[in-house]
């Protein structure tokens, strides 16, 4: 209990460098992962090639060594003097937006084709279609998997910790090096990763029971 | 099986609305669609009929290109189908399309249904594109159930609601892909009620159905197709009671008499 108390400052920077650090890059994962999706079922085939290109590139790369490029090697070529914590958000986002952009094509795979003819038969365009009538449909299927997607990018967040960016794992790392026992530190860290993910998981699920959509 | 020679003439008739020519599709191995000729006079309401896997529906949907097609030609209103693109949105903007399992936008109300075409591609204003709406589910008889979503509504209402969101659009032509087929038998005449009005109206109908009271009374032309070829074409009553070709007769013998 000491230890939360005495470096009260130190856990509370690295909670919110945590929350920040999931919320900044879910928000660029969110953003980038429906794109791909968009891209990745257009009619238009080298959009749709590079939508499958961006998913088995990074998707398949490990996070660890995607954060080295990003760290070592992108500040070189773009980017010069970007902050360690937009570095991060970058890495994380792209990372997570393969994952998510999966989950919505399969999202989309759930409506059924009707729907997209009755659209277009209207004359509405592909995009104009994806975005009024499949993917608000598509919405509830992929909510389940979202809030799994989220809960793994938090604590992903973690290896972030490893290159300057202040968040939970530093803060672990900081303490253990000045000698406390390290089972109190994780259990304050892992409290801390809990409230994160769980609230997580009651947002998705109140999302899930606001968006149901009957046939 | 005596073939009856229909009509090869490839040019359009000059007031041809709709005019496929040498039109012919394959899914893999199967030949859907073989040398597919006919034009559609404005106005005109062309019925078409024949068994299961005859390619009418196939048909249907290669006139607002939700199939596309390998080889022939087909023209609206004189100008060929363009590629997928804005142009062939335009286009299809102008072909209404009714389907057998009604496709109502299931995440939107009724009233929505209507008016979203009316909003997003006709770029009408709000008010508008609603009176319009609620006008026009008032004329197929669920000016009531505006507020409801699809999933609330019986087949024949939802039917119904998906000729309303095609006329909302002013079409020129309107396909009807079976509109019948999914229906229980007490709202199928709900809908024909609907369609033999717009049949009256003048408005230009393509209808694929099984219906033969309906080819009967409201078509101008019965188009029986068989085996992705269209084997006989002829006003609805000398079709039903002379039908010329043993591949009708044998098919009306099976569905009037049983």
């Amino acid at each position: 209990m000491n230890l939360l108390f005495d470096y009260f400052p130190e856990f509370r920077d690295g909670f919110l460098g945590t929350l920040s650090l999931t919320a900044a890059s879910a928000a660029l994962a969110l953003i980038l992962g429906i794109i791909m999706a968009g891209f990745r079922v257009s009619p238009i085939p080298p959009l749709r090639a590079f939508g499958t290109a961006w998913v088995t590139l990074l998707r398949n790369t490990p996070l660890t060594l995607l954060f080295l490029i990003t760290f070592f090697v992108m500040p070189q070529i773009l980017f010069p003097g970007t902050s360690p914590y937009k570095l991060a958000v970058g890495a994380l986002g792209c990372y997570t937006s393969t994952f998510i952009c999966e989950a919505v094509r399969s999202g989309i795979g759930t409506v059924p084709i009707g729907q997209a003819e009755a659209a277009r038969s209207l004359g509405m365009t592909f995009f104009q279609t994806l975005r009024m009538i499949i993917l608000p449909q598509a919405t509830r299927t992929v909510i389940p998997p979202l809030s799994s997607i989220f809960i793994a990018l938090t604590k992903n967040s973690a290896i972030a910790g490893a290159f300057s960016v202040t968040e939970l794992f530093s803060v672990s790392k900081l303490l253990s090096d000045k000698g406390y026992p390290i089972g109190w530190i994780f259990l304050w860290i892992a409290v801390a990763y809990l409230v994160i993910t769980f609230s997580i998981s009651g947002l998705f699920r109140l999302l899930e029971r606001r968006m149901e959509v009957s046939r | 099986m005596s073939e009856v020679p229909v009509t090869k003439d490839a040019t359009p008739v000059a007031d041809a609305l709709v005019a496929l020519s040498g039109v012919n599709k394959h899914f893999g191995a199967l030949h859907v669609l073989q040398d597919i000729n006919l034009n559609i006079a404005r106005g005109e309401v062309v019925v078409v009929i024949g068994p299961s896997g005859s390619g009418k529906s196939t048909l249907c949907r290669t006139i607002n290109r939700l199939e596309t097609i390998d080889s022939g030609t087909i023209t609206i209103d004189g100008k060929p189908l363009p590629q997928e693109g804005k142009e062939l949105a335009r286009l299809r903007a102008d072909v209404g399309m009714v389907f057998q399992s009604f496709n109502l936008f299931a995440h939107k109300t009724v009233l929505e249904n209507v008016m979203l075409g009316q909003l997003k591609v006709r770029k009408i204003d709000k008010k508008t594109a609603e009176e319009k709406a609620r006008t026009l589910l008032d004329r197929v008889g669920v000016g009531k159930q505006a507020d409801k979503y699809p999933a609330q509504m019986s087949g024949g209402q939802q039917q119904r609601v998906a000729i309303a969101r095609a006329l909302a659009m002013d079409p020129k032509a309107i396909l009807f892909d079976e509109p019948t087929s999914a229906l229980d038998p007490e709202m199928i005449n709900e809908v024909l009620d609907v369609m033999q009005q717009l049949a009256r109206d003048g408005m230009t109908m393509v209808v694929v159905t099984h219906e033969m009271g309906f080819a009967r009374s409201a078509a101008n032309r019965v188009v029986f197709m068989a085996d992705g070829r269209i084997v006989e074409e002829a006003e609805p009553e000398e079709f039903f009671n002379n039908p010329r070709s043993d591949r009708a007769k044998d098919f009306l013998s099976k569905i009037l008499h049983h």
